[in-house]
């Protein structure tokens, strides 16, 4: 047969609601496409009128997995704003928060939703029943990335205890203290996970991506850094929009991201560790050589080593910070609003994202502009598809189904995030 | 008085700003200040990971929560998890967290599950943002309620609680 067309219309082990369709021709792939039909969700509009001390709690609700990077790119947006700057020690509870959202965020990835593909089961569940104690593990890390944010945030999903220029309460020492066995053993069985992960089989599949990220001079971007790149891209955080550009395509709710004249481009686990391997602790590094990773990686399938890898810096980070932790007098710095605009980009589990917002002179939002991770990535899993396919064509369809789901899964995409933003324009009367 | 050697759990399952989502919640509150002392009541989101841990020490569970499955609101459904799989019907709609079923189906492939777990699916009719049950749903929360601290307090773990 010489035209086939493959269609999913509902992809598993996704969050959010979207399927894709291959259309194959001549032993050719024609067309691959990701159609999010997940509901557009509207947040940059309703945000308008709204004061900027609601944007962390409005913003938090866009993903219940990782609801602190918008919380923390909202923050930071809107301290560019005003020309706030938090104190160190506010800095330092950022950076744990943000932990315990990458330790959570990542268990969950790597465990439930990912290597049940490189294991060859249906879903974890089934994984469970031949791999418990490794499911144990990684439910437990998870748990763990979740007392983090709930010390932290309040509560686990959607945190309530941010705030722009701090935190409405801090924790004392004692109550982080109290965290410390836990996150020794999370560092250790993050170090296990690499361990496990690094035996699974990976697709020879590579491609010379665009990998952008950000990059601190001294730390593993969480919070702050130049947004940089493998093809030359320095850049601030100020001038995203000068390099990076939203497009609507009629498949989808969801806007894609290109970057000005080079196109798609890839962010997320893999883009951070090529971009900063150099800023990882000594243990993650060792643990990335001993797992087989090169200094760079092309290949989108050991997202899920990598994933492990930053799993092992941030409990180690955690620690370090646990450790260095002494109680600021004051949980935040005072804001005052003054009208402007300002943004922020923080490193999302599943990579940058960028927020933008305009306010007057009382902190009213006029505009907000959100940009997901996997917003940005969704090009570059069509092409990923495109040429994945190109070479397997030979393969049975359920095979190939199989091994374009799990493609797709190399990215973590969270579809609920990426359609929050999609511009609805009526034409006046 | 002694406590329990064997534990009971009952977990009341929903999201407080879903109207009729919240009704496990709101049946475990209607039953909380019946159930004898050292029997534990708790409420949760459903998220799978947290049930699997908040029943961690349990012998017997009892889990409360919203369903659909196409019965008129208010029709109280109840499954004993041990002896049948959940249906279709009790699964999570969300993939990057795991509910109720998933979580029993998860815990039964490691070989983790209770002694004893039943499930009390109440069905809802409104899922829509709110903080108030639909008449339907609200007027069987007393039922619901008394049926299930009936089986709580003839269950044999209750006899052992006041010994």
């Amino acid at each position: 047969m010489n035209a086939k067309t493959m269609k999913v219309d509902f992809l598993a082990r996704v969050e959010g609601e979207g399927g894709f369709r291959l259309k194959i021709k001549d032993r050719q792939v024609k067309e691959a496409k990701l159609n999010i039909f997940e509901p557009p969700r509207f947040f940059e509009a309703f945000l308008r009128g709204r004061k900027f001390d609601e944007i962390p709690d409005i913003t938090a609700r866009i993903c219940g997995i990782c609801p602190v990077a918008y919380q923390m790119s909202a923050c930071h947006a809107a301290e560019d704003a005003f020309g706030v700057h938090p104190n160190a020690a506010i800095r330092e509870l950022r950076r744990l928060l943000y932990c315990g959202e990458w330790i959570e965020s990542h268990a969950l990835h790597i465990y439930m939703l990912h290597a049940p593909d490189f294991l060859g089961y249906e879903d974890v569940i089934q994984m469970a029943k031949d791999h418990s104690e490794a499911v144990q593990r990684g439910l437990r890390l998870k748990k763990i990335g979740n007392a983090l944010m709930t010390l932290l945030g309040g509560r686990e999903i959607h945190p309530i205890n941010v705030r722009v220029g701090g935190f409405y309460s801090v924790p004392t020492k004692k109550q982080l203290q109290d965290l410390e066995d836990d996150l020794k053993w999370a560092r250790d069985a993050a170090v296990e996970t690499c361990r496990w992960v690094a035996t699974f089989t990976f697709p020879d599949f590579q491609r010379n991506y665009e990998f952008v990220a950000l990059r601190h001079p001294t730390e593993y971007p969480l919070n702050e850094g130049r947004l940089v790149s493998n093809k030359g891209l320095d850049i601030s955080v100020q001038q995203y929009e000068e390099e990076f550009a939203e497009e609507h395509v009629e498949h989808s709710h969801a806007l894609h991201s290109t970057i000005q004249n080079r196109g798609a481009y890839f962010v997320g686990p893999i883009a951070r560790y090529n971009l900063n391997r150099d800023r990882l602790t000594s243990l993650a590094q060792e643990t990335a050589k001993e797992s087989g990773l090169e200094a760079e990686c092309r290949n989108p399938f050991q997202g899920i080593i990598i994933r492990a890898v930053e799993t092992v810096y941030a409990c180690e980070e955690a620690l370090r910070i646990v450790a260095q932790y002494e109680m600021p007098e004051r949980p935040a710095v005072p804001v005052k609003p003054t009208a402007g605009s300002g943004c922020g980009c923080t490193e999302a589990p599943r990579g940058i994202l960028y927020h933008k917002y305009r306010f007057d002179e009382r902190g009213l939002v006029l505009s907000a502009k959100i940009v997901p991770p996997t917003a940005q990535n969704l090009k570059t899993i069509e092409d990923d598809l495109t040429e994945f396919v190109s070479t397997r064509l030979h393969l049975p369809k359920d095979r190939l189904q199989w091994q374009c789901e799990q493609a797709i899964r190399n990215y973590d995409p969270c579809i609920s995030c990426a359609t929050h933003f999609l511009r609805l324009e009526v034409d006046g009367e | 008085m002694t406590k329990p050697e064997r534990k009971l759990t009952c977990i009341g399952v929903g999201n407080p700003f879903r109207s009729d989502d919240a009704v496990g919640r709101i049946v475990v509150e209607h039953l909380r200040h019946d159930v004898p002392a050292g029997f534990q009541v708790l409420e949760e989101t459903g998220d799978g990971a947290e049930l699997l841990e908040a029943w961690i020490d349990a012998d017997c569970v009892i889990i409360v929560d919203a369903v659909q499955s196409g019965a008129p609101p208010g029709t109280i459904h109840r499954f004993d998890a041990r002896a049948e799989k959940l249906p279709g019907w009790f699964c999570h709609s969300s993939t990057h967290s795991f509910g109720v079923a998933e979580a029993i189906e998860l815990a039964r492939a490691m070989g983790e599950m209770p002694a004893e777990v039943i499930v009390y699916g109440i069905e809802g009719l409104d899922f829509s943002a709110g903080t108030v049950l639909s008449p339907e749903v609200a007027q069987v929360v007393p039922t619901a309620a008394k049926l299930i601290l009936q089986e709580i307090l003839s269950h044999p773990l209750e006899r052992s609680a006041s010994c």
